[in-house]
């Protein structure tokens, strides 16, 4: 493994930018691939622009553009692989990092689950790239904060703090099997909290899409504003079991817990929820109200993620649970064939199947009850029921007699998403979310649900 | 997510319950200071580089201005039972350039490290500054720093982590894991070995030009138990803390001849008993009450979540407005001194200078139980000026600004935050003896805390029943449930200083775009009085 003496003294641009076409990526990683005396060779290649502007206290505080690309590459000799990622474009630093991932791969001691490279794989296309982000400018990103910072500073008792962070980029990645992948995608997510400068309301809202121009800043502003005024003096309400009406974003969070307990091998070895007791797993078993499918699908044109995994699987729909019952679980290559099943990517984009239950009307149907925007520092106590603990944050309503009556104190819940799933009482429209906890394309109904286990109050506002 | 050093013979002075307590890792073999490399000057070609993104700001009307020249790296050996999962070395290198017009930041990076690059990202730094305009009373005013013209700094190390070899890690790694898998019923063990690098080079236009490399090292390790009718399975893990050392401190913590112990713990587990709930008396050992001091202590003391510029991702905070705290709020009992620091030894947000150039000073967060002071940058200072001006202190910056990549603006994180030890000689066991009915609690487990620092709920590894002054049994499925003021005021014992030992976490998380902290918490054991325990276990 040698180090070069200066490593700071060389030139590193790509002539061409960061965002790089279908055949440039192809043509920069075939050079890759060439430079391989490996066994095995797969090399990844990513890069973009993210531009972002951050403002708190009715003012804007951070902002930055930033231009990078990252270069993978993993080596093979047999059952022996390593990776090295670099930043270095330059002629001698893909060198470097080629034959420093060739060296390291040779020390290391065989993997007995080293899968071979894919062939060559035919992916569905999702188109996921849009000039309206792809061509903003920090002017557009500053205006578009204003929205909310001139909302609140004209209002006079509120402060708003928000962040937009949006980006165009490229995935590609190529093998010595001939294999080849290749996403441009852009992104641009919005999150805004409005407080009550008195201290006591605070309200959340935010918006994500790839297409700049399907973000409404005016709407967020107006949300986040008006779930703070009504969440102002909140009052103490018993925690305990509730009936309960999760937003989509509340349900995204909870939802996408089930991506580590879907993992098959887990399942397989005795040590997940979906174990079954004495051998094998739960698939084909009833696990939660039939109401309920949730299903991957980069394809989807409310998800539009990328249509392969980094080993280059296609990702197609997938589909967890079905109707109630458990369909599939998360298959590494390795273990699907061990178990002679088919591999698949894991959770990734997730979307739950919505239905036509209003908002409204679940407010109306329920005597008493809480109304929850979001969630909050999801963490796992037991992962043999997926129980998580969380709390609850930025509009918390009490329910009573069909209407939203008062704001309430945040709770702590002791809670697993198989549980809520289990208590469903009705499912609304389906919208893609923007801020969960995990992060990435994810759709999610509003859910009510009942029995939902509050176990302590916060006095946090 | 922990990593320990050498380890004590406990128990002895606790009569029988030497029988059930775990042995425990100790700081004692590293705590004198290692023979440090002599850290080198600046490349001339980097300081070349920082120059000329100053020059660029200056000209294009910053008023102040800094540049970041960055190699980040990371080494990771992943392992699971007898084979290896993976071997990853991640490197990456940029520059960052924050410019400062009419009091507006703009920020722009890249990973171009030629002269057009970096002018480059000076740009888009200006024009960013410049699009963002805000109204004068909005304008950022920085606290003076003492410029460094040449300031270096190197983690005190003897080995350095991304010298051994490979294959050395990963048979180390293999080793400890078959040991583990010899106590029946361990099925499965996951370890790693993470290293991280970075060589930090700053520059800003008051003068400071530092040069600096951090290390840090870690040994994930857990292994997993599971009932023969596959029933129930729980893990042991956690078993070791990280730290800003070389590899000498892996080594030092002797995970081979540890990991047998491991593995039992695991499946004693199995067969605890289920905790009842009820108040008890909580007896937390460093490598679990670090994790409290984080959560509870050194995020409502960050001075930006105190003034809402946190608000919409981490939070604010409690201990707010300043006004009300400073020198009055009451955070706990007169034993309580909490300090703040970027100079422990070990500690992984120590540094030389932080990312604003200044000199970190050592300062007292909590003293005797009430609020002292914030930790804060250059930007922050002058918003305590009025304290600082009250207790005739000068206004300046704790140091606490830090920026996790070239590619990221620095802004106010977390120093080491540290439970400062009691004046009695006063030991875990000593501590135990002295409780009736209590649960000990040994190791960080789950964790989650609100948005204002208010309620939390925290886990563990190991839970012991004590009951008149002695460990009685195991417990399992624990957690305890607090709100912050009354669980630091309910703290009625602590151990003295032989028993004050670091934990640490690798990822803080805070800001947007999201950036990730290292941060070690010193901190003693220490009992309290009366905590609300719930029981976690369900059936599915």
């Amino acid at each position: 493994m040698s180090t070069p003496k200066s490593l700071f003294s060389r030139g590193s641009a790509l002539s061409s930018g960061e965002m790089l076409s279908k055949s440039e990526a192809q043509a920069f990683l075939e050079r890759v691939v060439k430079l391989s005396k490996a066994e095995t060779i797969a090399a990844s290649l990513g890069g973009g622009y993210q531009g972002n502007i951050r403002f708190a206290a009715n003012r804007i505080t951070t902002s930055g553009g930033v231009n990078n690309s990252q270069l993978v590459v993993q080596s093979g000799y047999g059952a022996k692989h390593a990776v090295v990622t670099t930043a270095d474009f330059s002629p001698e630093g893909i060198e470097r990092a080629v034959r420093q991932s060739e060296a390291i791969a040779k020390l290391a001691p065989d993997d007995p689950e080293n899968m071979p490279l894919l062939p060559p794989q035919q992916y569905q296309n999702v188109d996921a790239y849009f000039d309206s982000t792809a061509n903003l400018t920090a002017e557009e990103r500053a205006a578009a904060a204003r929205t909310a910072i001139d909302a609140a500073k004209a209002a006079g008792d509120l402060a708003a703090a928000g962040f937009i962070l949006e980006g165009s980029g490229y995935s590609a990645l190529a093998s010595n099997t001939g294999m080849f992948a290749y996403f441009p995608a852009t992104s641009a997510n919005y999150q805004l909290t409005v407080r009550t400068n008195d201290g006591t309301g605070s309200g959340w809202a935010g918006a994500d899409h790839p297409d700049w121009k399907q973000i409404d800043f005016k709407a967020v502003s107006d949300r986040a504003i008006s779930k703070a005024r009504a969440s102002r003096n909140p009052v103490a309400v018993e925690p305990g079991r509730y009936t309960v009406i999760l937003e989509p974003q509340a349900v995204g969070d909870l939802v996408q817990l089930l991506a580590f307990a879907l993992d098959a091998r887990s399942a397989d070895e005795g040590r997940s929820s979906f174990s079954k007791q004495g051998g094998g797993t739960k698939i084909g078993e009833k696990i939660v109200d039939p109401r309920v499918t949730i299903y991957s699908d980069p394809a989807d044109p409310q998800l539009l993620g990328q249509p392969w995994t980094g080993e280059g699987l296609p990702l197609g729909r997938e589909v967890w649970i079905e109707n109630g019952v458990l369909k599939e679980l998360q298959y590494s290559r390795y273990w699907a064939q061990k178990k002679g099943a088919r591999p698949n990517g894991g959770l990734g984009a997730v979307k739950m199947a919505g239905g036509d239950t209003t908002t409204e009307q679940m407010i109306a149907s329920t005597p008493r009850g809480i109304l929850v925007t979001r969630l909050w520092y999801l963490r796992q106590v037991d992962p043999r029921t997926v129980l998580y603990t969380g709390l609850t944050r930025d509009g918390t309503f009490l329910i009573e007699d069909g209407k939203i009556t008062k704001a309430v104190k945040n709770f702590r819940f002791n809670e697993s998403p198989l549980f809520m799933l289990n208590n469903l009482e009705a499912i609304g429209r389906a919208e893609r979310v923007a801020g969960t906890e995990a992060g990435g394309n994810v759709v999610m109904p509003t859910i009510k649900v009942r029995d939902f286990n509050f176990t302590s109050l916060s006095d946090a506002v | 997510m922990t990593t320990r050093r050498d380890f004590l013979k406990a128990g002895t002075a606790a009569g029988a319950a030497a029988l059930v307590l775990p042995k425990l890792a100790r700081a004692e073999s590293l705590a004198t200071r290692v023979a440090t490399p002599e850290p080198p000057p600046m490349d001339p070609a980097v300081k070349e580089l920082l120059t000329e993104a100053l020059n660029a700001a200056k000209m294009g009307g910053a008023e102040f201005a800094d540049a970041r020249i960055g190699r980040y790296r990371n080494n990771f050996v992943i392992t699971r039972e007898k084979q290896i999962v993976n071997v990853v070395d991640t490197d990456t290198l940029g520059v960052g350039v924050r410019v400062l017009v009419n009091g507006t930041w703009g920020f722009g990076a890249s990973r171009d490290l030629t002269k057009a690059g970096v002018v480059a990202a000076t740009r888009e730094a200006l024009g960013i500054a410049k699009a963002n305009a805000v109204p004068a009373a909005d304008r950022v005013r920085l606290a003076p720093a003492t410029p460094t013209p040449d300031g270096r700094y190197v983690t005190p190390h003897t080995t350095d982590p991304f010298t051994v070899p490979i294959e050395e890690k990963a048979d180390l790694l293999i080793r400890a894991n078959t040991e583990a898998m010899k106590v029946p019923g361990v099925k499965f063990v996951n370890s790693n070995m993470f290293f991280v690098k970075e060589e930090k080079n700053y520059a800003n236009t008051d003068g400071t030009f530092t040069t600096q490399t951090v290390l840090r090292s870690w040994l994930p390790f857990a292994a997993t138990a599971v009932a023969p009718d596959f029933s129930d399975f729980q893990t042991r893990t956690n078993v070791m803390q990280p730290a800003a050392r070389g590899y000498e401190y892996l080594l030092a913590a002797k995970p081979v001849e540890h990991a047998q112990q491991w593995g039992e713990e695991a499946a004693a587990k199995l067969k605890a008993k289920p905790v009842e709930v009820g108040r008890y008396d909580l007896v937390l050992h460093p490598t679990h009450l670090w994790l409290t001091i984080h959560e509870s202590i050194g995020h409502p003391l960050e001075l930006d979540r105190a003034l809402g510029y946190e608000a919409n991702y981490a939070g604010t905070s409690f201990i707010a407005p300043p006004q009300k705290t400073l020198g009055q709020l009451r955070y706990g009992p007169k034993i309580m001194n909490i300090q703040g620091d970027r100079s422990q030894e070990g500690g992984c947000s120590t540094i030389g200078w932080d990312d604003d150039g200044v000199k970190p000073d050592t300062f007292l967060l909590i003293k005797e139980g009430v609020v002292n002071d914030y930790e804060t940058t250059r930007e922050q200072a002058p918003m305590l000026d009025w304290w600082y001006a009250k207790q005739g202190r000068p206004v300046r910056s704790h140091g606490c600004a830090h920026s996790d990549s070239w590619s990221d603006i620095a802004f106010q994180r977390m120093p080491n935050v540290s439970l400062l030890p009691g004046e009695k000689d006063l030991s875990y066991e000593d501590l135990i003896a002295a409780t009736d009915r209590g649960i000990a609690i040994i190791g960080d487990g789950s964790f989650s805390i609100d948005q204002q620092r208010y309620n939390a709920q925290f886990g563990g590894q190991l839970f012991y029943e004590i009951k008149g002054g002695k460990i009685t049994g195991m417990l399992k499925d624990v957690a305890y449930q607090m709100r912050t003021p009354d669980f630091w005021n309910s703290m009625d014992m602590i151990g003295g200083k032989k028993s004050y030992e670091m934990g640490a976490s690798f990822f803080d998380g805070k800001g947007q775009p999201g950036q990730v902290n290292a941060v070690s918490h010193g901190c003693v054991p220490s009992r309290f009085r009366n905590i609300n325990v719930i029981n976690t276990g369900r059936k599915a």
